[in-house]
């Protein structure tokens, strides 16, 4: 399998974007605010206006788990949520984790969840 | 667990709800005659689509989630318009990215610029050096070019694009833009020439030859990570291993990608400005969205394509027989070899009997060239304007 996504040419290097967080899959995220879904067949188009940056989500469970994320406190939860036994979450985090390496996602600070 | 899935080029091929990447050239005048502009553009369409035509294009696309519109031209910034549309569609949730020549970014455009997220800037550059640049663009344009670089610059406007055509003459260059984009900030894009509007007249002495062809690949493998391509160059992609040279290696055409001109009329692709590609018109056939998803001509390049003289060539499933714009233009059917197919496959179709389409519409200053194009390099001296109306548009 190639993975769950794609994520487009060079974006990293705007200097714009803030530098992304690192990634821990226990932590709870949330979609960058600047980012938009845009569903398809194949699964959806995320675009991020901050960065320019285009990313293929390549299959709809994946994509529910990304619309789904600020409703869990980490991401195992979400993914458990959409169908995805923690055996099987490892290309899931992966997809995640390289969301949240090109600021796609962002995490979800204490305050904001307990509000 | 994905293997039942098809790849997403196949249903990237099957066409999506909305283009991923739209091209809207807003106006046909520019100040510039560049010898190989793609829309022949010069003079502004009397037929131009009016400010209300624009901003109801644009409420089109948020409703149909297009990220961003690529705004060109001509010289998008002419229109009087141009700054309450970018200002219009940003509030719409549809980010902007326009390519100029730079005529009117100024320090008070540039500072303008430097404050918003959601436009992105593209100068236009086709030589490193002033010699070469001007060859193709005319007189001036290196200087005017690099004077809306410093000015973006300076402003604190982040990662601009330096845009550059591909060309026999500055494909030595790669590296010298590469270094003029780092110099400003900027981010180097490069495309592929394609013999499209007036592109057509210049084709055959301005694009790389075939070992051009392959240095340029050697140079985006090993350089496209810091490099934008608007994935033109899939026709190359037969000259490595699959997946080496990044991005979506297919033809877009009405699929993901379209074009809508000045008068509103919607080509299948930037490239295709042609009764050949004419899906249909915003205004008289019910909207941009019904134009993408009933079109006939649409819907005919979602269906399956035949490979034709390319199904035999072990490299079809890298270049997908190229770009179909680059192959009507040059006079070679649609279903064979690219042109510069890196199989070699282009060449003795070229030098077959053809015939070459001739574009639909023609915005230029004055006449086109005919007849022989000359082969060395040339700057072409400013010739008086024949009679006012001929004069820049700016």
């Amino acid at each position: 399998m190639r993975g769950l996504l794609i994520v487009s040419a060079p974006a990293q290097e705007r200097g714009a974007a803030s530098s992304p967080a690192e990634f821990d899959p226990d932590h709870a995220w949330r979609l960058h605010p600047q980012v938009a879904i845009r569903p398809e067949p194949f699964g959806a188009l995320l675009y991020h206006f901050g960065t320019r940056k285009l990313s293929f989500l390549k299959n709809r469970t994946i994509l529910a788990v990304v619309q789904s994320l600020a409703d869990y406190p980490d991401l195992r939860a979400a993914c458990r949520a959409a169908g995805v036994e923690d055996s099987q979450q490892g290309p899931y985090l992966h997809a995640l984790g390289v969301l949240a390496g090109s600021s796609m996602l962002v995490p979800t600070d204490e305050e904001e969840r307990r509000a | 667990m994905t293997s039942t899935v098809p790849r997403l080029v196949e249903q990237f091929e099957h066409g999506l709800d909305a283009p991923i990447c739209l091209t809207w050239e807003l106006t046909y005048a520019c100040n510039l005659a560049c010898v190989h502009c793609l829309s022949s553009s010069g003079k502004r369409d009397p037929d131009e689509l009016s400010t209300r035509d624009c901003k109801d294009i644009i409420d089109e696309l948020e409703r149909m989630q297009v990220f961003y519109v690529n705004i060109g031209g001509g010289e998008p910034t002419v229109r009087p318009d141009f700054w309450e549309l970018v200002d219009y569609a940003t509030e719409h949730h549809v980010g902007v990215k326009f390519s100029t020549n730079g005529v009117r970014i100024t320090p008070e455009v540039a500072a303008r610029l430097a404050g918003s997220d959601y436009v992105d800037v593209q100068i236009s550059l086709d030589g490193a050096t002033a010699e070469v640049n001007d060859a193709v663009r005319g007189p001036g344009s290196y200087a005017m070019a690099i004077r809306a670089l410093e000015n973006l610059a300076a402003a604190g406007f982040a990662d601009a694009k330096i845009s550059v055509v591909v060309t026999r003459h500055n494909v030595d260059q790669l590296d010298e833009f590469a270094s003029l984009a780092s110099r400003y900030g900027a981010t180097l894009r490069i495309t592929r020439l394609r013999p499209s509007g007036r592109g057509a007249d210049v084709w055959d002495e301005l694009h790389p030859t075939a070992e051009q062809q392959v240095q340029l690949y050697h140079w985006l493998v090993a350089n496209g990570e810091r490099v934008l391509t608007g994935d033109s160059f899939f026709h190359l992609s037969g000259l490595g291993e699959p997946g080496a040279l990044a991005g979506l290696n297919m033809c877009g055409a009405g699929r993901v990608v379209c074009l809508i001109d000045p008068v509103g009329d919607v080509y299948a692709c930037p490239f295709a400005i042609h009764d050949r590609f004419l899906a249909g018109n915003v205004l008289s056939d019910g909207g941009f969205n019904k134009v993408w998803k009933d079109a006939p001509l649409f819907r005919e390049l979602r269906e399956p394509q035949s490979a034709g003289a390319c199904g035999s060539c072990g490299h079809y499933d890298s270049c997908r027989g190229g770009c179909m714009a680059a192959k009507f233009f040059t006079g070679l059917p649609i279903d064979g070899p690219d042109p510069e197919c890196v199989q070699g496959y282009g060449v003795p179709a070229l030098a077959a009997e053809r015939d070459k389409p001739r574009p639909a519409g023609d915005h230029s200053h004055g006449r086109r060239r005919s007849g022989p194009v000359p082969l060395t390099l040339t700057v072409y001296p400013p010739a008086p304007p024949q009679r006012s109306c001929n004069e820049s548009p700016v």
